[in-house]
């Protein structure tokens, strides 16, 4: 084969082979939808499911299921936050609410944003929450305290050896991303 | 195959005036052939055995300047307490040790022997694109030039790990941070083109009757190997692109305040991360698989096994990524998969390991230094790939990750397996670089010393893992003083016998015993052909494959 037509046939081969440069970088950012669809879908991650009608499931009143609530607070972040009660046993399919309290300690508007975690993780898609204050971030003048509803119910699906469930908030500090408008949940 | 030899010579006479070329090709010639003296030759060359030097030399330099940082790392944690450095540079030590060896060291040191290797073992007269390698190689000293300065800017330079979790290397992360994001991109960069170059070379420029399963194994390795570069590296920038958006631009890819997760850092790391790995050891199977035969003066046992298992590691390396994420809260199912597809790969590493065995099985061994590394890779390499099967057993691994043991076994197949490869290729090929001979007395010096002071380094941190010592920590409990007094000691016995190899090349390139064409009697393979030192260029006429 002459140089110019070998020449010809590596340049082709290279673009090719370049082609496959941006399609890979695509594919690392693209795990990260394919990551929440996956956990959303297998619930693996512990995360919760959105559902905004309330339960019109028969009650379950054979069963009772524990679920304790646990709240952190992430460092830099000047609020109290804590359930009002530890936890709550209620049977699948029946609505309940339970309320969150929360104070602001610094000398400043801040915004918080809690973000829950169910474990165990595959019990996280039996958890309906029809109302949260997670869906949003809460925003609290200096020294204001507010209490925060949660109205969930958990479906009769749940596999009976599940007894006890643990919903966990950790809250930030997202005043800086709420002034820069990225506050979606 | 004497006909190329035959060739070779005469070509090297006729110069550039040979009425074999045309136009086109003849212009390039001239370029080659009038090279610039001094510095110059160096930054314009795209020739693809001064391009191999450069990275040959260059990465040992990133070598000895990795190997510096270990010392301080080893120095202070020669005795409990906090003795040397402060808890945050031991931190960036760690990090830029890790980064230097595995960016820095190991893959340059491959990419340098594919450079000088593959188009003589395949009857190229050089690699497909002449002026992208010396781009790819160039780029690299920026890139660290801009990594290791980042260590004198203000709050210091990277210290969340070469892993750079998030949210340590977001949240909590230096701002140098940025020249860290920067330098990954340009080695990805590097990496990436040298990559393609050598899947180019070897796809369109071997001489006429090298067919793909006549390859030298060294070949099929960095083949196989160049595609995973290709398909990673891309995934590597992309994870560092969000540490960098994450970090400066608000975004929330890992930030769970944000709706991110930084679990998923994990992930996106690792699916480059393991074949990572597999990328720094590849090449070495190639290499031992060229020695091995020589030194026995026997074919290679399972040729066509050997490429196959290499094969199956590259596919099987996309399916074990979260064997190092056992003990973030996957579920059970999970756990298991990664758990068996990990052990899964230790079978064609099997092979491979059976195969050499094999092929030293009756053989006329002689143990000069370059067979004394192979053997040492197969032994040690081997105790590194049971440590990663304990490693890979999920209940297990709840004890062992993040402990020392994690540390002993990632050096036992990185050191003495990859390490130990390159030293052995180095010596191989040495005669056939410089024209001369290699010190043997020297080398074999420098073998003993490493493979003493190795094990002297490297065995017992499997112990202290065992006992429950974190890894990457400045100061440790009291009961693990004696250890690591001891693996401090290997550490500098083992850092000082490199100089031996330093010696010994500089010493060969300057002259010695004149080395013929083939100095190993058993060796086989195109680049055997050609006179040695190998001529600045060759196979400029296609040699006849037998
Ligand atoms: C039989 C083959 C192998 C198996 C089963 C295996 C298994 C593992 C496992 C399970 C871990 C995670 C340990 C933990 O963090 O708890 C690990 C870590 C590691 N392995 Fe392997 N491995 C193998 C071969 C290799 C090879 C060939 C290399 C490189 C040449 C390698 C390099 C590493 C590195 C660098 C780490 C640690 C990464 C870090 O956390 O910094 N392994 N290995
Ligand atoms: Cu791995």
């Amino acid at each position: 084969m002459d140089e110019q037509s070998l020449k010809r046939k590596n340049g082709k081969l290279s673009l090719k082979l370049m082609l496959v440069i941006p399609l890979m970088f695509a594919f690392g950012f693209a795990l990260v939808p394919l990551y929440d669809v996956f956990c959303q879908v297998t619930g693996l991650n512990g995360r919760i499911v959105v559902n905004n009608a309330p339960s019109s499931l028969v009650i379950d009143k054979s069963r009772i299921v524990r679920l304790q609530f646990m709240t952190s607070i992430a460092p830099g972040m000047p609020w109290t936050f804590e359930p009002v009660v530890k936890y709550v046993d209620v049977h699948p399919g029946q609505n309940t609410v339970v309320k969150f309290k929360a104070r602001n300690l610094a000398d400043l508007p801040t915004v918080g944003q809690a973000i829950p975690s169910v474990s165990p993780g595959l019990a996280a898609q039996y958890l309906n929450k029809t109302e949260c204050f997670c869906f949003n971030s809460q925003p609290l003048d200096a020294g204001e305290s507010v209490e925060m509803a949660l109205v969930f119910f958990i479906s009769p699906e749940i596999p009976p050896e599940i007894t006890t469930l643990t919903l966990s908030y950790s809250l930030f500090n997202v005043t800086k991303l709420a002034n820069n408008n990225i506050t979606k949940i | 195959m004497n006909t190329a030899t035959t060739t070779q010579g005469s070509h090297d006479s006729r110069g550039h005036d040979s009425s074999e070329h045309d136009s086109g090709e003849h212009h390039d010639q001239n370029a080659h052939d009038h090279k610039p003296k001094g510095i110059m030759r160096w930054i314009l060359t795209t020739n693809h055995k001064d391009i191999g030097t450069l990275y040959l030399c260059f990465s040992f330099l990133m070598f000895l300047i990795g190997g510096a940082m270990a010392m301080i790392i080893r120095a202070e944690l020669y005795q409990p307490g906090l003795q040397i450095v402060e808890p945050n540079f031991f931190n960036q030590m760690t990090t830029v040790h890790g980064l230097i060896m595995v960016f820095g060291a190991v893959m340059p040191a491959f990419t340098g022997l594919a450079n000088w290797m593959i188009p003589m073992m395949i009857g190229a007269p050089d690699m497909a694109l002449p002026r992208m390698n010396n781009w790819s190689f160039w780029i690299l000293p920026m890139a660290f030039a801009i990594l290791l300065s980042s260590l004198f800017m203000e709050g210091g330079g990277p210290n969340f790990g070469w892993t750079f979790y998030a949210p340590l290397s977001t949240t909590y992360s230096p701002p140098s941070t940025a020249l860290f994001v920067f330098a990954i991109h340009i080695m990805g960069i590097s990496s990436i083109l040298g990559a393609i170059n050598v899947v180019v070379t070897i796809i369109n420029m071997r001489a006429p009757g090298m067919t793909y399963m006549k390859m030298p194994l060294f070949v099929w390795t960095w083949l196989i190997t160049a595609f995973l570069l290709i398909a990673v590296m891309p995934v590597l920038a992309a994870t560092v692109t969000m540490v960098l958006t994450d970090k400066f631009f608000g975004t929330s890819f890992f930030a769970a305040a944000g709706g991110g997760d930084p679990v998923l850092f994990q992930h996106i790391f690792w699916f480059f991360g393991h074949p990572e790995v597999y990328i720094m050891i590849l090449p070495s199977f190639g290499i031992v698989s060229a020695i091995i035969p020589t030194f026995s003066r026997k074919k290679l046992f399972g040729y066509s096994s050997m490429v196959y298992a290499t094969a199956s590691i590259a596919i099987l390396s996309f399916t074990v990524w979260a064997h190092h994420m056992f003990t973030t809260g996957m579920p059970v199912a999970a756990e298991l998969f990664f758990m068996y597809c990990t052990m899964l790969i230790s079978v064609p590493t099997g092979v491979k390991v059976f195969n050499w065995v094999a092929t030293m099985w009756r053989g006329s061994l002689t143990f000069e230094t370059p067979m004394l590394f192979a053997i040492a890779f197969i032994i040690l390499f081997t105790i590194g790939g049971f440590s990663g099967l304990m490693l890979a057993i999920t209940p297990a691994d709840f004890q062992y990750h993040d402990t020392y043991f994690v540390v002993a076994h990632f050096h036992y197949v990185l050191v003495t397996g990859a390490i130990f490869s390159i030293m052995a290729a180095a010596y191989y090929w040495l005669p056939k670089w410089t024209g001369n001979m290699y010190d043997e007395r020297l080398g074999k010096i420098h073998f003993w010393a490493s493979l003493i002071s190795v094990n002297v380094l490297f065995f017992p941190m499997h112990f202290l893992g065992l006992a429950g010592m974190p890894r990457r920590v400045p100061d440790y409990a009291l009961q693990f003083a004696d250890f690591n007094q001891l693996v401090s000691i290997g550490g500098f016995a083992f850092g000082l016998s490199q100089l031996i190899f330093l010696v010994v090349v500089v010493k060969c390139a300057r002259g010695g015993e004149k080395a013929p064409a083939k100095p190993w009697e058993g060796a086989e393979g195109l680049e055997w052909d050609m006179p040695s030192p190998a001529p600045y260029h060759s196979h400029t006429t296609p040699p006849v494959i037998k």
